[in-house]
């Protein structure tokens, strides 16, 4: 008789189902401010377990604590909470335009808000994001026109990408914000590019990828990691962990024991594990690595930790396989509350204060919706005459002659 | 006889082969506990387990990987990309791998995989949500490519597929799943229940590959066509009252050339329809087969209507999409010529 039993096939398993309690058991949630801050040019070797913890400065009494507590400046603090409460009213608005058949498509981030706008905040003008589509926090936190967002959603006659693209896939070079591709974990390794050109020319420009926990499947995921590790450019690599890729658990990524910072140690990359939903923990840990990057200390991965609250895309239904409570059950809680109450006990803001922002970014989105509706919705601005610019430089005859057929 | 829409033809088939075979997996992303995000796989995972019906991590190059291997071990995987687009991570393990596995082991190694994956536009998907990459296939020696056009012939075609002992690209046209589509994007979709191709057989039927259908008989005109384009091809030949004959390929590699051959032998004329970008397409392979072979029955030349050579829009989508008013025009102009 052979000393082995038949092998088994393992395929892993999420702590909970629809009709299941929601259990977040495997989140183990360290004290605030019971992790260390190294130096910025600490080896990597020498920070491993800050892979595998979780750097959080709030504290559940609403106090910053720790050393990353230290030296955050508090306008940052009130313009983070801002720039959130904008974002959580821009993504509920833009929904409901999808539900008015306005647009086609929407993605909201809600819950991840303190991820975007917090990293955005610790970087300089000309720095790159090669974003996702979640992460319209970061160009919601600059200057960029809200109305040209909404005319991208809807696709008409101002739309900065002429309806080429999918709604929400933004593109902004001036704001650093790539043109958001719609194939997952292709631009992560991009930003390593960009960063590597900012190394070769003598820049001290830094360059930020984005993936999602699932994403980080992908096989230009380890291509990222390989070449960062190796030419060790000026490059942030996030990693937002939201728990969920569409209908499959971060588990099914890999990431069910082992962490996904964790990934970044055996190429020799330092790694941080952060509460995502601490936007005072969110804005430390983006200081520090874009500190680290822009004076020549190399890349850091970042795992932020968050959930995905709403669906993973208005074509989603999440009760078809996540518990329902789910996102209610969420340990870490909610961004925007969090912060609004640490600045609340500090007196830096008010009850009053937060409804009032919130009004008054509601009235800004709904004169920027109508604005934009003003120049066509869904597709009826959008010129067929534009289709054929842009694949080339100068348009090769046979482009020309398919135009002319087209009677355009 | 049952009615199925191409979803439940799809998942039907591979219910029928997960039953009868124990060597047949299913995998990919959502495709498990999920059941896919366009629901193809919907209860399998249930009914055959996760050893059998699972998900996978979003890796493409992993999941064609993975089936290699399987193949190589003699298991039949049945992988899905969740959308054609998205295949492009797997092209190296296809292209260097999977075609030529029996190739380079003179037939020691086999590679009996089947890829199926969403093709073509129709849903407003933009560039990431709408392509046909057939050509990229049918131009690799080794893999076989097929692309049915209804829920008969799905059931039968993936059935064959899953059983062919050669790696298959199995193109589902998502425009069509729940369906016929016939371009006419501003009218009430149709489903196929009242479709008689929407009638599907149950239990175990193969529709073999490599033999195209004569989809509408006709004298003046043979349209060679598949997919989608199969229903722009009949709403044109309706509202133009031209008397074509519609091919529909059913499978491109290996291709029915007999059939075409026949069909343009009898009309004399020919058109070449596909959704995917014109220059390299599949078109042009067909084109330069019919004027090889039929050249002294050519009336006028071989005309190929397809999709613009861009990137695919997503608002311009019913410009760039070839539909019936194009196909019409192109089809009158040509009885002229
Ligand atoms: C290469 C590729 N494969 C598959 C998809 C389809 N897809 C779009 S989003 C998604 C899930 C991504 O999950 P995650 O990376 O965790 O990001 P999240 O949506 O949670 O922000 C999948 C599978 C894709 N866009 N690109
Ligand atoms: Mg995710």
């Amino acid at each position: 008789m052979s000393e082995y039993g038949p092998l088994k096939f393992h395929v892993p398993e999420p702590p909970g189902r629809p009709g299941d309690a929601p259990n977040f058991d495997g989140i183990v949630i360290p004290e605030a401010g019971s992790v260390r801050r190294p130096d910025v040019d600490c080896p990597a070797a020498d920070m491993k377990e800050l892979a595998s913890t979780m750097i959080r400065v709030l504290n559940t009494d609403g106090e910053a604590v720790g050393e990353w507590a230290e030296g955050l400046d508090d306008d940052v603090l009130l313009k983070g909470l801002k720039n959130m409460i904008r974002v959580r009213a821009y993504d509920e608005r833009m929904m409901t335009l999808q539900r008015q058949g306005k647009t086609s498509f929407y993605m909201k981030c809600t819950g991840e808000e303190a991820i975007a706008v917090g990293f955005r905040a610790a970087l300089s003008k000309g720095d790159m994001n090669f974003p996702t589509y979640r992460q319209q926090g970061l160009l919601l936190s600059t200057d960029y026109p809200m109305v040209d967002m909404i005319c991208q959603i809807l696709s008409n006659s101002r739309d900065p990408l002429k309806g080429r693209q999918l709604p929400i896939m933004y593109s902004s070079k001036e704001h650093g914000f790539f043109s958001i591709s719609g194939n997952l974990g292709t631009q992560f390794i991009q930003a390593v590019g960009w960063a590597m050109a900012s190394a070769i020319k003598g820049d001290t420009k830094v360059a930020a990828g984005w993936i999602g926990d699932g994403s980080t499947a992908a096989t230009d995921f380890h291509a990222s990691l390989v070449n960062a590790s190796v030419y060790k450019p000026p490059v942030i690599l996030n990693v937002v962990n939201n728990q969920w890729a569409i209908s499959s658990f971060r588990g099914i990524a890999g990431g069910d024991h082992a962490t996904f910072a964790e990934r970044a140690l055996g190429y020799d990359i330092p790694a941080l594990r952060v509460d995502g939903n601490d936007f005072l923990a969110v804005y430390a840990a983006s200081k520090w690595a874009v500190d680290r990057a822009r004076h020549g200390f190399g890349p850091t991965l970042i795992e932020w930790v968050t959930y995905r609250v709403a669906p993973h895309s208005t074509s989603d239904d999440p009760s078809q396989y996540r518990p329902k409570e789910e996102s209610e059950a969420w340990p870490l809680g909610d961004p925007i509350l969090r912060l609004k109450n640490y600045l609340v006990a500090r007196k830096l803001w008010s009850d009053e204060q937060q409804v009032q922002a919130e009004a008054e970014y509601n009235d800004e989105i709904r004169a920027a919706t109508k604005e934009a509706e003003s120049y066509g919705v869904m597709g009826s601005g959008a010129s067929p005459k534009d289709m054929f610019d842009d694949v080339y430089k100068e348009m090769p005859q046979h482009l020309r002659e398919q135009r002319q057929k087209m009677g355009v | 006889m049952p009615r199925m829409s191409m979803i439940e033809a799809i998942r039907d088939a591979m219910d029928v082969k997960l039953g009868q075979d124990d060597n047949v997996v299913v995998y990919g992303e959502d495709v498990g506990y999920f059941g896919g995000v366009f629901r193809c796989t919907a209860g399998l995972q249930k009914k055959y387990g996760t050893n059998r019906v699972f998900d996978s991590p979003i890796n493409e190059s992993g999941i064609v990987g993975t089936a290699i291997g399987m193949g190589a071990y003699g298991i039949r995987p049945c992988v899905e990309i969740q959308f054609a687009d998205y295949i492009y991570p797997a092209y190296d393990q296809i292209v260097s791998e999977a075609a030529r596995i029996r190739y380079r082991s003179n037939k020691d190694f086999t590679c009996p995989i089947t890829i199926r994956t969403p093709c073509g536009g129709g849903i407003f998907g933009g560039q990431t949500h709408s392509q046909s990459p057939e050509s990229l296939f049918t131009h690799v020696s080794g893999v076989k490519t097929v692309i049915p056009s209804n829920p008969y012939d799905a059931k039968g075609l993936l059935i064959a597929s899953i059983e062919d002992d050669d790696p298959v690209i199995f193109l589902e046209p998502k425009r069509l799943y729940n369906g016929p589509f016939d371009g006419h994007h501003d009218r009430p979709a149709s489903n196929w229940s009242k479709h008689p191709l929407g009638e599907v057989p149950e239990g175990h039927y193969t529709v073999e590959i490599g033999k195209a259908k004569v989809f509408a008989e006709g004298d003046d005109v043979t349209i060679l066509t598949y997919g989608t384009m199969v229903y722009v091809a009949e709403a044109a030949v309706k509202e133009t009252g031209i008397n074509a004959e519609i091919i529909d390929l059913r499978s491109l590699m290996p291709l029915d050339i007999d059939t075409v051959v026949k069909s343009v032998e009898k009309t004399g004329r020919c058109m070449v329809l596909h959704e995917a970008t014109l220059t390299s397409g599949f078109g042009a392979e067909l084109a330069a087969q019919v004027q090889e072979r039929c050249f002294y029955h050519l009336e006028s030349p071989v005309v190929r209507v397809a999709g613009w050579d861009t990137p695919y829009p997503h608002a311009q989508e019913w410009d760039y999409f070839p539909g019936p008013a194009r196909v019409g025009k192109e089809l009158k102009a040509m009885m002229e010529a």
